[in-house]
């Protein structure tokens, strides 16, 4: 007996239906059948994920998809979806899975922060006649004027990445995300002149041509992690926590180490690719600093070198810690990040909003005097440009999309990546679902979204009357909070409207 | 010549460029009213097997067998287009046999049909290419 109905509800209008079976050909839930002797297509709701492919691609919009309204006797305390979570774990008696950033109810804060503008006293610019600058460096920058002999100043800086707009691609690895769209995140990346990251599961060999685009992940499990890899790559990032799991390692199971994942992750095929929750070899800052310096050593000292952690309740400790390690740049991953698979329970319930932890990381870093020392990237649900220049104004140097990305490529955030049938062949590796990804279509879509976010911060940057995004970093003042208590604008660092 | 050719590697089989072409040849203006409950005719074929699908449609050949097997003259080469003169069509459909891509077909009316690359209807574009969702057919000079 099956105790949980059907969460939504295929509606086919059967007027417009012209029985062209393109929904059957393209849902890999099996929800669409055809009917031969009816010459009519009947739907199994049963399966459906709500990704909306064969509403996309019904060619005479006869489909949509609703909630179901069945319900549950009414009780605040017990919802449907937590007497579903019980009946689903007392079948299974497994932990329950999920994909995606956390879609519960928490605040917010970009949500409660507004920007200002110019008005009669400062004049705006307009950035379709005034240069506008969105250009960005990321690294350790130095604390002093250095001079030689001849009183001529030292320009050499440590190594630093070179972005056009302050967006990069974070941490997708090829297992977790198709090959294509690996490849559409590496071409728009080269195109619009920043940077894409491997995630912890190595790099494939056709991709080294967009190295110069690329940030190559070290994670627990060291996946994939040999010289070449190190060397090829832009920057390097030591991945030691993820804001959609923190604390809580991974785990691709050996059924999707086939082929070209299991050589680039170099572990034999069908074996269960684990990593581990910590970096067996850090257990303190010291050892951190160790990893940093290794991984600096490997290269020649000439690749910057990323930390990136998951905001938890002592991140500003953690991040001061950081930016004494010898990493040239933190990346800090909110409670809203997303995943490919994670336990339900942890991506619901651990870790804390970005907003706050980027502003309290930078506060801190400042307090200390070692705000210079890192270059500060947050993720963990940037959704808009307007998240952007709200980021930056707290006092981020560049943020990471990854949801944003995907869904820009064609996801619909029906949340069942870990079930490794995306029918929009981002989040599988079966073949025939790979291939409906074409990084020609996607490529070009991801440049279109990055090129729509850079006008519009430029837009905003110029009602503000700032010309360049050096000025609107950690600008606090262009921010009031609404609807924010006092403690949270504290921590946020900004006033209430009306202020 | 722009032509209408195949990637192969992106097809999905889901067939739409078939409905596409059908309602642009139609004459309707709406796709329900123009296939709903209609045995389509298109000028392009989706052929699959396994995980391999492709779409065929007429080649325009520099040197059309179609052309040399028409009786009638019915077929002809006007700028590199292979185009079929109803009128003349006597319905032997040597050239169907000749075709060596299957690429033309009888129609409802007996007469043959085949790929004119939309040049006919209000299209513009061909139809098959603008409909394709991954483009697996393009529309290009080569
Ligand atoms: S794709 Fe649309 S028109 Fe085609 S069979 Fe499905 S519901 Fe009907
Ligand atoms: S799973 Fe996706 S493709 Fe299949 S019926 Fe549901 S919405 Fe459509
Ligand atoms: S109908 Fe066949 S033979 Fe004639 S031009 Fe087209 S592809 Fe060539
Ligand atoms: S519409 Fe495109 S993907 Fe679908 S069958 Fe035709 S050529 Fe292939």
């Amino acid at each position: 007996m099956n105790y949980i109905y059907p969460e939504y509800e295929v509606v086919r209008n059967y007027s417009r239906c012209i029985t062209c079976r393109a929904c059957e050909n393209q849902c890999a839930n099996k929800v669409h059948s055809y009917l031969e002797c009816e010459n009519r297509m009947e739907s199994t709701d049963d399966n459906c994920v709500n990704c909306h492919r064969c509403v996309s691609i019904c060619p005479t919009r006869a489909l949509k998809i609703v909630k179901s309204t069945h319900t549950f006797r009414e009780n605040a305390n017990w919802t449907g979806k937590t007497i579903n979570e019980i009946y689903k774990q007392a079948q299974s008696g497994g932990v329950l899975l999920s994909s995606m950033g956390n879609p519960e109810s928490y605040p917010i804060y970009f949500d409660k922060i507004l920007i200002n503008a110019s008005q009669v006293t400062n004049p705006s610019i307009d950035p379709l006649r005034e240069p506008m600058e969105t250009r960005v460096f990321l690294g350790r920058k130095s604390h002093e004027i250095v001079r030689d002999a001849n009183r001529k100043v030292i320009t050499k800086t440590t190594p630093q990445l070179d972005l056009s707009v302050p967006i990069m691609f974070s941490a997708m690895s090829y297992g977790s995300i198709s090959y294509n769209a690996h490849e559409s995140l590496a071409k728009a990346s080269e195109q619009l002149g920043i940077y894409y990251n491997t995630g912890e599961g190595g790099l494939h060999e056709d991709f080294y041509k967009y190295s110069k685009n690329t940030i190559v992940q070290v994670a627990s499990g060291r996946f994939g992690v040999h010289k070449d890899y190190l060397n090829t790559a832009a920057a390097i990032e030591i991945k030691m926590g993820q804001g959609a799991k923190p604390g809580i390692g991974g785990h691709l199971p050996g059924a999707k180490i086939v082929g070209a994942v299991s050589r680039t992750r170099m572990i034999p095929e069908g074996s269960d690719a684990i990593s581990p929750a910590p970096h067996h070899d850090i257990y303190s800052i010291e050892d951190l600093r160790q990893l940093v310096f290794s991984l600096k050593e490997a290269t020649d000292y000439k690749k910057p070198v990323i930390v990136k952690i998951a905001a938890v309740h002592n991140v500003t400790s953690i991040a001061s810690g950081i930016a004494r390690s010898g990493a040239d740049m933190i990346a800090i991953d909110g409670f809203r990040g997303g995943t490919g698979a994670a336990p339900t329970k942890i991506r619901d319930n651990v870790g804390i909003p970005i907003e706050l932890a980027l502003a309290s990381v930078d506060k801190r870093l400042r307090d200390e005097g070692i705000r210079d020392s890192v270059s500060l990237i947050v993720g963990g649900s940037i959704r808009s440009s307007s998240d952007i220049v709200k980021a930056i104004a707290l006092g981020a140097d560049c943020v990471y999309i990854g949801s944003a990305a995907l869904i820009a490529m064609g996801c619909h955030l029906c949340r069942s990546c870990q079930s490794g049938k995306c029918n929009w062949g981002i989040a599988t590796q079966a073949p025939e679902l790979v291939k409906r990804l074409n990084p020609a279509i996607a490529y070009q879509r991801l440049v279109n979204l990055v090129s729509a976010w850079e006008h519009e911060i430029k837009e905003m940057m110029g009602g503000m009357g700032i010309n360049s995004i050096e000025s609107l970093k950690g600008n606090r003042l262009m921010l009031r909070g609404v609807g924010l208590n006092e403690k949270e604008l504290s921590i946020l660092g900004i006033y209430h409207a009306g202020e | 010549m722009k032509r209408v050719y195949v990637n192969e590697q992106w097809c999905l089989g889901c067939r739409l460029c078939e409905y596409h072409c059908a309602f642009a040849n139609s004459k309707e203006s709406d796709m329900v009213k123009a296939l709903k409950n209609k045995k389509i005719h298109s000028n392009i074929r989706v052929e699959s097997k396994g995980n391999i699908n492709f779409a065929v449609s007429c080649r325009h050949c520099e040197d059309p067998l179609c052309i040399r097997g028409c009786i009638t003259g019915a077929l002809q080469r006007i700028n590199g287009l292979i185009v079929v003169d109803k009128n003349r069509c006597v319905h032997c459909y040597t050239c169907i046999v000749c075709c060596p891509y299957g690429a033309i077909s009888p129609s409802e009316d007996g007469a043959i049909q085949k790929c004119e690359l939309c040049v006919k209807n209000n299209n513009g574009v061909p139809a098959c290419v603008s409909g394709c969702i991954n483009q697996a057919i393009v529309y290009e000079e080569r």
